[in-house]
């Protein structure tokens, strides 16, 4: 990829991180960061990728220890932050701030 | 499946992804923007096995199926066996932890990723592919150690005080100054053995970042080495030729770094003073000079006559009330109250448990009217109309020390005012000091009363006391 590109993307990705996160009463904080957390699980790709990708069974041994610890943080992230935000349903009044 | 295809689909996710970080800052969208997030994360996934990348190493791409694909799918089974039971089972007190614990292994996932494809780069690797490969190794290997020793210590394996030794500054300097030394011997020498040296040093140097930490401080150290791991993931990205690692990562270290920062805020510290305030703290020696002063110590009947002839209660619920699994009895006690005609209302430090809004997560649970909870802003000016103050598992929140002593590992927090009611009653198990670990004042205070006892067996007693009342 172009260079000029990447830093295009990082550079709006950035900007945008900044806004959708920047009024947030703290009362989601938790959840909040719980869900950040999750959806940097994606390095799964990254691991399935070089998984792919491994020629020696060093590579390949590396490459499934990171599968198993992407996978635990991704779609144990997901799931624990789920399970905080059940305990808010229900309450639409005066739940809204 | 084209590469246009499937760069596409990865842009899908990453919108997802912001999707799902903006319907999680509000309150009425969060579920469903956690559940995009999760959507957009297993689509992502998928599509990675109906798509073969070119390697690195420049040979070309391979038809399908992914080599070593039994393994693939075997490793991701065994993540699944861990992760899911893990997320279900754990006690709503225990979740900060386990965040910790996750994203330090997610973390330990984007080093782990980067040394696989150094390793098979070799000497191809461009220098801008080294120095992404070096910065997720170091970063990614700080935030796994560190998130190990967070989560150490909010589940109490080790002190929550935070840990000086003698010299410790200069230990932790002189390990900074190797960890960049030999990253730059990395980027010049290109060899296996420098790479794996570094990544120890990093590890080394995430325990020796953390350590100093004190306990009310985790939190902010949790968010920040959540938006360290962010940024691991999009240097992967880069590495990687993947569009979707580099936004989602980007996305997740940018937000990370703000809510790193408003929970800074929140608690009223600065993010400069939480890490390297404590480089310089002596540990405090509280205990010696709090223990044979006198206390005032009362019966559950006591406490339930203070009560039934109070007009305006607040309950102040801290970590002690979750342990104790007391919410349900607190809300009893507090349904019973209003039968009675008595004004109640909860008030919530912002960062009441160990997370901002855990104790909201932990009130919810039970069940608790949501208009009951009041926010610390909202609650401090009532105090002074308020009969009784009671309590519950709470220290750090309510300590004057914050307002007073200048120095102390809590100074400057915003606290809940409960010294300003005519009376104030602590639940407490003993007289040992708060997750900060620092004395609290109030407790010697005349107007204090004192229930020592497990919370919800102390709870059910006032609870029976003033039925009979």
């Amino acid at each position: 990829m172009e260079p000029m590109a990447i830093l295009s993307i990082f550079v709006l990705a950035v900007f945008v991180g900044f806004e959708v996160v920047s009024k947030v009463s703290s009362t989601l904080h938790t959840p909040l960061m719980s869900g950040a957390n999750a959806i940097h699980g994606v390095i799964l790709v990254g691991a399935i990728i070089v998984a792919d990708h491994s020629h020696t069974n060093l590579e390949l041994g590396l490459s499934l220890a990171a599968i198993v610890l992407a996978t635990i943080n991704m779609v144990g992230g997901f799931v624990v932050t789920d399970r905080m935000l059940e305990m808010f349903k229900g309450k639409k009044k005066g739940a809204d701030q | 499946m084209s590469s246009a295809l499937y760069d596409l689909i990865g842009l899908a996710a990453g919108v997802c992804f912001i999707l799902a970080l903006k319907g999680l800052s509000h309150p009425k969208t969060a579920r469903r923007g956690n559940l995009i997030g999760a959507f957009g994360a297993t689509v992502a996934t998928l599509v990675v096995f109906l798509y073969v990348t070119k390697p690195a190493d420049g040979t070309p791409a391979h038809s399908l199926p992914l080599h070593n694909l039994g393994w693939i799918l075997g490793a991701i089974a065994v993540g699944l066996v861990i992760g899911v039971p893990a997320a279900r089972k754990v006690q709503m007190t225990q979740m900060p932890q386990l965040v910790a614990l996750f994203n330090g292994v997610g973390g330990g996932a984007a080093a782990l990723v980067a040394i696989v494809e150094y390793l098979n780069l070799g000497a191809e690797a461009t220098k801008a592919e080294v120095i992404f490969t070096v910065f997720t190794v170091v970063v990614g290997c700080v935030s796994f150690s560190g998130s190990i020793i967070t989560f150490m210590k909010l589940q109490e394996l080790m002190t929550t005080r935070p840990v000086v030794f003698p010299g410790g500054r200069f230990v932790i300097a002189a390990t900074l100054a190797a960890v960049l030394g030999v990253s730059g011997w990395v980027v010049a020498a290109l060899g296996t053995t420098p790479l794996l040296i570094l990544a120890a040093l990093s590890l080394l140097f995430g325990i020796l970042f953390v350590l100093p930490v004190g306990g009310a401080d985790v939190p902010i150290v949790i968010s920040l080495l959540n938006a360290f791991t962010g940024l691991t993931v999009a240097a992967s990205g880069y590495v990687l030729n993947s569009t979707l690692l580099i936004i989602a990562g980007t996305l997740v270290g940018a937000s990370g770094t703000i809510l790193t920062r408003l929970m800074a805020d929140a608690m009223g510290r600065s993010l400069f003073g939480t890490l390297f305030g404590a480089f310089t703290a002596k540990p405090q020696d509280v205990a010696a000079a709090g223990e044979e002063r006198p206390v005032r110590s009362g019966s559950p009947d006591d406490v339930a006559i203070l009560l039934n002839y109070a007009r305006r209660v607040v309950i102040v619920p801290g970590f002690g009330l979750a342990v104790a699994q007391a919410q349900h009895t607190v809300r009893e006690l507090a349904d019973l109250m209003i039968s009675k005609g008595i004004d109640v209302a909860y008030g919530i430090h912002p960062v009441a448990g160990r997370m901002p809004g855990h104790m909201n997560v932990l009130l919810a649970e039970a069940n608790v009217p949501y208009d009951q909870l009041a926010e610390m802003d909202e609650v401090n000016p009532t105090f002074g109309q308020t009969d009784v103050a009671i309590v519950i598992g709470a220290n750090d929140v309510v300590n004057p020390a914050a307002k007073t002593t200048p120095g102390c590992p809590i100074y400057g927090m915003p606290i809940l005012e409960v010294s300003n009611a005519a009376n104030v009653i602590f639940l407490k198990r003993s007289m040992r000091p708060g997750f900060a670990g620092i004395e609290n004042e109030l407790l010697y205070d005349p107007k204090t009363m004192l229930l020592f006892g497990d919370a919800k067996s102390s709870l059910t007693k006032v609870v029976s006391a003033l039925k009979a009342l």
